[in-house]
C-alpha cells in the first residue's frame, strides 16, 4: 500500500544552518506515527516544512490522499496544503482568542465553503443553506471532541486543556486525511493527558484519520504510536515500533548521553 | 479611610501640575506697560483642582481593574448597560422607531444649517463603517484611509469637469475606483503588519494628497475645483434648501445601505475570515484561509465606501481642494472607529455622531472644544479601551441541546 504522506530526503537550511538533513518519513493510512527527539532536533521545523510555512531547501513531500492521485506539495502555501487535506495544531496554542469556540471551528470549515462577497451581501438560498450547515457541522465536531458545553464561550476564557482540544477540533473541521499534532500534551495535567490519549485514539479509530504526532510525553508516545521516528540534530537517527525504539542504543544515547569511559 | 500614601501621591501630582502650568497660568507679561503680573490665584486653583482630580482618576482606575479581575476569576461576560438595552427587543424596537421618525422629520424641524451638519455626520458614519472593515474586522491599521475619500471626490469633480458625467453615474464609478485603489494599496502591504503597515498606509495617504496638490494639469493643484454640480433627480434642478434636504435623505438611504451590507459581510464566511486574520495570521493561513485574498478584499471593500462618500462630499460642498484630505481626516475617521468600538457597527455609528456633532454643538465653548475633545479621547482610552459599544460575539442556540 502506498503511504498517504511520503517525505523523501527533506532538507531545510536557514542561512548556513542545516536545521533538517535528508529526512525520510512516511505515514500510512489510519496510522498513528510519532516524531520524537530532544529539544531543538528539528521536529517543529519538519512540521513547518510540510505544512508550507517554510519552503524546504531540497527534497520531496508527496501526498496521496485516500481516493486521490499522488502529488508533490513542496512550496505550496499553507492554505493550499490545508485544502489538500493536511491540518495541524501548534506547539504554542494559536487559537483565535477573541472569537467564540464555535466560530473558531467555523473558521476551520472555511476552505470547504465557497460563498463569496456577493453571496454574503445578497444572502441567497445557497448561502443561507451553507451558513446553516456550517453552524451544525461545527457543533457536531465540538460534540465529538467534547467541547459542546463551551459553544458560545470566548476561546481565550477556556481552560488550558480545552484550548488544546479546541485546536484539534478546529483542525478536524478542515476535513483532513492526516492531522498533525505538535506537542498536544504539553502543559497538561495527568487527567487531561489521559483524555487526550482517548481523543487521539478516537480520531484514528472512529474518524479514520491518520495522525502524525510530535510529543515529549513518552507514555503517550509509546502507548499510542504504531511507529516512531526519532530525530536528533536535524537527522533521523532511528525508526521503528515502540518496542524497537525503547531498546535502540542510538536513541538512548541521544536522550541520555553516552557513558564516559574512565 | 484615605491612606497617607494616597494623599502624598495626589500632593505630588498637584505640585507637578502647578510647576508645569506655572509659565502660562501664572505669569502674564504686559509688553506695553512693561510689567509682569503674577496671578497666584490661578496656581492655587490648579493645585487644588489637580489634587482632587487625581483622587477621582485613581479611584476610577482601581474600580476598573477590580472589575476586570472579577471577570477574569469568574469568567463572567461583562455585558455593559448599553448592550443589554440593545439585546432587549422591548427597548430597542421603540428606540429604533423613534430614531427613524426623528431622522425623517429632521430637516423639517431644524434649519438647513443643522441639516448640513447632520449630512456631514452621516458621511462620517459611512466612512467609519468602511474603515471599520479594515481596522476593526481585519485588524489592518490603515492611516491613509483618506486617500480613497480623495479618490472618490476627485473622480466626481474631474469626470464632471471633463465629460459632464452626472452624480448618479459617478457614484458607482467612485466606488469602483475606491476598490481599485484599495487593491493598489493592498498589494505592496500584503507582507506587512502592525506598525509597518500603519507607516506605509500613512505614506500612501500623503502621496495621493501631494499628487493632487502638485499635479496642476491633472487636478488643478491647491486651488481645487469649483462649481461641482449638486446631485440631480432625473434632471430636476433644486433650490439650495431642497438640494440640502435631498442630499440628507439620500445620505440616510446610503447609510442604511452601508449598515445593511457591512452587517451581512460581518456575519458571513468572509467576515469570519477577516476576524481570524486579525486574531492570528499564521493560524488563519494554517486553517486554509487565503491570506492574500482576504487582505485584499478587506482593503477593497473598505475603500469602496470611502470612494462613494468622496463623490457625495464633492457634490455636497460643490468645491474641493487637497486641503480637505489631510492626515487629520484619516485620524478623525480612525478615532471614530476606535472610540465607537472596533468591529461594532452600532458603536461606530454612535461614535461618528458623537465625534462629529459634539464639536459642532460645542461651538459656544469654541476656545475649549479641542481641549475637551482631546480629554475625551484620553479618558476613553484609559477607562474604556474597547470603545463605547464593544463588539459582542454572536451566540448560537441549539435546540434541545445544552446551549
Amino acid at each position: 500500500m502506498e503511504p498517504i504522506l511520503d517525505v523523501k530526503k527533506l532538507t531545510m537550511d536557514f542561512g548556513g544552518l542545516r536545521a533538517m538533513d535528508h529526512l525520510d518519513l512516511d505515514v500510512m493510512e489510519k496510522e498513528i506515527v510519532a516524531l520524537i527527539g530532544p529539544n531543538g532536533a528539528g521536529k517543529t521545523t519538519f512540521f513547518n516544512c510540510i505544512t508550507g510555512i517554510y519552503t524546504p531547501t531540497k527534497g520531496d513531500i508527496l501526498i496521496s490522499p485516500p481516493g486521490k492521485t499522488r502529488e508533490r506539495i513542496n512550496g505550496l502555501k499553507p492554505n493550499h496544503i490545508t485544502e489538500k487535506g493536511m491540518a495541524r495544531t501548534f506547539q504554542n496554542i494559536r487559537l483565535f482568542p477573541n472569537m467564540s469556540v464555535l466560530e473558531n471551528v467555523m473558521i476551520g470549515r472555511h476552505c470547504r465553503l465557497n460563498s463569496g462577497v456577493i453571496g454574503a451581501v445578497v444572502k441567497g438560498k445557497s448561502t443561507i443553506r451553507e451558513e446553516k450547515a456550517v453552524v451544525e457541522d461545527s457543533y457536531k465536531i465540538l460534540e465529538k471532541i467534547g467541547l459542546a458545553e463551551y459553544v458560545n464561550e470566548t476561546a481565550k476564557n477556556l481552560p488550558y486543556g480545552a484550548q488544546r482540544r479546541l485546536e484539534i477540533a478546529r483542525a478536524m473541521a478542515t476535513e483532513p486525511f492526516l492531522i498533525l499534532l505538535d506537542e498536544p500534551a504539553a502543559g497538561m495535567n495527568p487527567q487531561e493527558t489521559r483524555e487526550l490519549e482517548e481523543l487521539i485514539k478516537k480520531i484514528r479509530d472512529v474518524e479514520g484519520l491518520s495522525v502524525l504526532l510530535i510529543e515529549h510525553d513518552m507514555k503517550i508516545v509509546m502507548s499510542l504510536s504504531d511507529r516512531i521516528f526519532v530525530m536528533d540534530y536535524g537527522k533521523k537517527i532511528a525508526q521503528g515500533t515502540p518496542d524497537e525504539i525503547k531498546n535502540n542504543p542510538v536513541v538512548i544515547k541521544a536522550y541520555l548521553g553516552e557513558e564516559v569511559d574512565a | 479611610m484615605i491612606k497617607f500614601s494616597e494623599i502624598k501621591k495626589s500632593f505630588l501630582v498637584s505640585l507637578w501640575f502647578m510647576f508645569l502650568t506655572f509659565p502660562i497660568m501664572v505669569i502674564r507679561v504686559n509688553p506695553i506697560e512693561k510689567t509682569v503680573q503674577w496671578r497666584w490665584r490661578n496656581m492655587m486653583i490648579i493645585g487644588i483642582g489637580s489634587f482632587l482630580l487625581s483622587f477621582v482618576w485613581r479611584f476610577m482606575l482601581e474600580r476598573k481593574e477590580s472589575g476586570q479581575k472579577k471577570a477574569d476569576v469568574f469568567g463572567i461576560h461583562k455585558i455593559s448597560f448599553i448592550q443589554r438595552i440593545l439585546q432587549e427587543p422591548k427597548i430597542y424596537i421603540p428606540l429604533l422607531i423613534v430614531t427613524g421618525v426623528f431622522a425623517i422629520v429632521f430637516p423639517f424641524i431644524f434649519s438647513a444649517y443643522q441639516t448640513n451638519i447632520m449630512i456631514t455626520a452621516l458621511m462620517y458614519v459611512m466612512l467609519g463603517l468602511g474603515l471599520n472593515i479594515v481596522v476593526g474586522l481585519a485588524g489592518l491599521l490603515d492611516l491613509g484611509y483618506v486617500a480613497f475619500y480623495a479618490v472618490g471626490a476627485y473622480s466626481y469633480a474631474l469626470l464632471n469637469y471633463h465629460f459632464g458625467l452626472g452624480f448618479w453615474t459617478v457614484l458607482p464609478i467612485g466606488a469602483v475606483l475606491g476598490v481599485i485603489f484599495g487593491i493598489l494599496l493592498g498589494f505592496p502591504v500584503l507582507r506587512l503588519r502592525g506598525d509597518y503597515l500603519a507607516i506605509v498606509t500613512l505614506g500612501f495617504g500623503e502621496i495621493i494628497r501631494l499628487i493632487l496638490e502638485n499635479w496642476n494639469e491633472f487636478s488643478f493643484g491647491p486651488s481645487g475645483i469649483a462649481n461641482i454640480p449638486r446631485p440631480g433627480f432625473f434632471g430636476i434642478e433644486f433650490s439650495l434648501q431642497s438640494a440640502t434636504n435631498y442630499i440628507y435623505y439620500m445620505m440616510i438611504g446610503l447609510t442604511l445601505f452601508t449598515i445593511f451590507v457591512v452587517n451581512r459581510l460581518q456575519n458571513s464566511r468572509i467576515g469570519r475570515a477577516w476576524m481570524a486574520l486579525r486574531e492570528d495570521e499564521v493560524a488563519c493561513q494554517a486553517m486554509g484561509i487565503d491570506k492574500t485574498k482576504t487582505k485584499l478584499t478587506a482593503f477593497a471593500l473598505g475603500a469602496t465606501w470611502a470612494g462613494m462618500v468622496g463623490v457625495i462630499f464633492a457634490a455636497k460642498t460643490t468645491f474641493i481642494n487637497p486641503a480637505s484630505f489631510t492626515f487629520l481626516e484619516s485620524a478623525m475617521i480612525l478615532s471614530i472607529v476606535v472610540i465607537g468600538g472596533m468591529g461594532s457597527i452600532i458603536g461606530v455609528v454612535i461614535g461618528a455622531l458623537i465625534l462629529i456633532l459634539l464639536p459642532e454643538y460645542l461651538r459656544a465653548f469654541s476656545d475649549y472644544r479641542m481641549m475637551l475633545f482631546g480629554a475625551i479621547l484620553v479618558i476613553m482610552m484609559v477607562f474604556r479601551p474597547q470603545g463605547i459599544i464593544s463588539n459582542v460575539r454572536r451566540t448560537y442556540k441549539f435546540q434541545g441541546k445544552q446551549q
